[in-house]
């Protein structure tokens, strides 16, 4: 029996289970957390479909898990970073399965694309191409914002990123939900690990006629030149390869696409914080940053302890799955005071762990702030309101916290 | 008590009174000086306290010891260079009255 057919106060501490992708499809997941939280906040749980794990759920226990990554690691080999094992002949490393020299070494590659002097250089592309697809909706229609806005701005942005040919940039879009669907969710675009495999070779052969022809090139500014002549990444083996350019893929799109979705449904629900930010457009600068709190685009991380280590005052053993719950974290009210509401001036909203913390901390942290402010900067030029009118359908997953429509209506004005 | 002055990339100068065994960090978010994010509030988990210490000052401040999560964390800061730190890892002291510090064009 699964744990959302029991009630979340009287369900056996044992029982209670927070892996299963139904609880984030439904949205049903809060009172599980709240409760491990108060009564077991480093908890146990003995059985899943995923086998043992710790579930960790307070703020302060995963900040100290994200700075020990000589304790925890994500060392693909070990076990990587999703509560999901990949099997094991498809098991596909990349720098965010790595731990340190060799992460250190890749993630230096293509972390120059998002330094401040590069985001400054792009700021008026996003701003342009933000206003072009702001201007192309339509008034007084229902039509879906994930699709019109979320992915077709998320989308742009990655084929940017990658130099990738734009008139195919939806298949960018396309390999990003492979990489993470849930291959049990009916709406998957992949049904099977092999299918996702078969379809992610497909990636990784675009991708390497274009990595080929990059290397061929003097050096330019897109990941794939910059991947191609990295040191530590122009001769990656095939997994790698695909495990890299998915880590980017998805990084780079998807968790900004369902902040997009996110911030204006919560904007929606919060319709005095709406107000408050139509009388002060000043305050998306602190809108941003609690967005992407109160969304929490990646749900969990998992890390695999290297030794024996206590954490919370339980023991845990070498080999454990030790899995931080960031929706959790993000609303523990000893971290940030009234988590459950969506305030969008708090006094210090970047203190949350949506980004994750230590060396592998979102290494597009400021590119995505920088999407969605512009994002919010063009609406409010644009449109006073902006109203979600039907249910926001949500992703069939336990990994990525996305949106796959929401239905939205601009009044005439 | 001890004095820090900030001076933002633009060359804005912001002179600060930090009390002793606060981080150099905690005086600037303590007083909205602009061009220190601090993320992790603290934590030295993130790199959004990245600042250059004057070089006539490092003797004083030091620089991070190497293999240390603050040299860790610099290591993926955007244009660290030799007189990096984070800011959260200098405490205030005596000695450090007078302390220059300048912010790069971003935190991430």
């Amino acid at each position: 029996m699964t744990a959302q057919l029991h009630d979340a106060s009287s369900i056996p501490l044992d029982k209670i289970d927070v892996s299963d992708p139904q609880l984030y499809q439904d949205d049903t997941y809060y009172p599980y957390f709240e409760r491990l939280r108060r009564e077991d906040p480093v908890h146990w749980c003995p059985e899943s479909r995923y086998g043992p794990y710790w579930a960790v759920t307070k703020y302060k226990d995963i900040m100290h898990i994200e700075v020990n990554h000589g304790i925890y690691s994500s060392d693909a080999g070990t076990g990587g970073i999703q509560i999901e094992d990949q099997p094991k002949d498809m098991v596909r490393p990349s720098f965010i399965r790595m731990d340190p020299p060799r992460h250190d070494e890749q993630r230096k590659v293509v972390s120059p694309i998002v330094a401040p002097q590069n985001l400054s250089n792009m700021e008026a592309t996003i701003r342009e191409r933000t206003g072009l697809v702001l201007d192309g909706l339509p008034c007084n229609e229902t039509f879906d914002w994930v699709e019109r806005v979320s992915i077709e701005l998320t989308t742009m942005m990655l084929a940017t990123l990658f130099d990738f040919p734009w008139e195919e940039r939806r298949k960018l879009t396309y390999w990003s939900d492979v990489a993470i669907a849930n291959v049990n969710a009916p709406e998957a675009p992949v049904h099977s690990e092999q299918e996702r495999f078969d379809e992610l070779k497909k990636m990784a052969e675009t991708m390497a006629a274009l990595f080929n022809e990059r290397a061929q090139g003097p050096p330019k500014f897109d990941l794939l030149s910059m991947l191609a002549h990295g040191e530590a990444t122009r001769e990656m083996p095939l997994l790698e390869f695909i495990g890299n350019l998915t880590l980017l893929i998805v990084g780079g799109n998807d968790t900004t696409r369902n902040s997009m979705t996110g911030g204006l449904l919560a904007l929606s629900q919060f319709p005095e914080q709406y107000r408050k930010l139509r009388d002060d457009p000043a305050l998306v600068a602190s809108l941003v940053p609690e967005i992407i709190r109160y969304v929490t685009p990646v749900i969990h991380m998992r890390r695999t302890a290297r030794e024996d280590t206590e954490l919370g005052g339980r023991e845990i053993r070498k080999g454990d799955k030790v899995v931080m719950w960031y929706v959790s974290g993000n609303r523990d009210p000893d971290a940030v005071e009234d988590p459950d509401s969506f305030i969008i001036d708090r006094p210090r909203p970047r203190q949350h762990l949506s980004f994750g913390f230590g060396i592998h901390r979102c290494v597009g942290n400021r590119l995505a702030e920088l999407q969605l402010r512009i994002l919010w900067e063009e609406i409010l030029n644009r449109y006073p309101v902006i109203e979600v009118v039907g249910q926001a359908k949500r992703t069939y997953s336990n990994f990525i916290h996305g949106f796959r429509s929401m239905p939205v209506r601009i009044p005439m004005h | 008590m001890p004095k820090v002055t900030y001076i933002e990339y633009d060359g804005t100068e912001h002179p600060v009174e930090v009390p002793l065994g606060l981080s150099v960090m905690r005086g600037a978010v303590g007083n909205n000086v602009p061009g220190i994010d601090a993320d992790c509030g603290g934590e030295c988990a993130c790199a959004t306290c990245h600042v250059y210490v004057d070089p006539a000052w490092l003797d004083k401040t030091g620089t991070p010891v190497p293999g240390s999560q603050e040299a860790s964390m610099l290591s993926f800061a955007a244009e660290a260079e030799f007189n990096s730190r984070l800011s959260c890892q200098i405490a205030m002291r005596q000695e450090l009255d007078g302390l220059v510090v300048r912010m790069p064009q971003g935190q991430h």
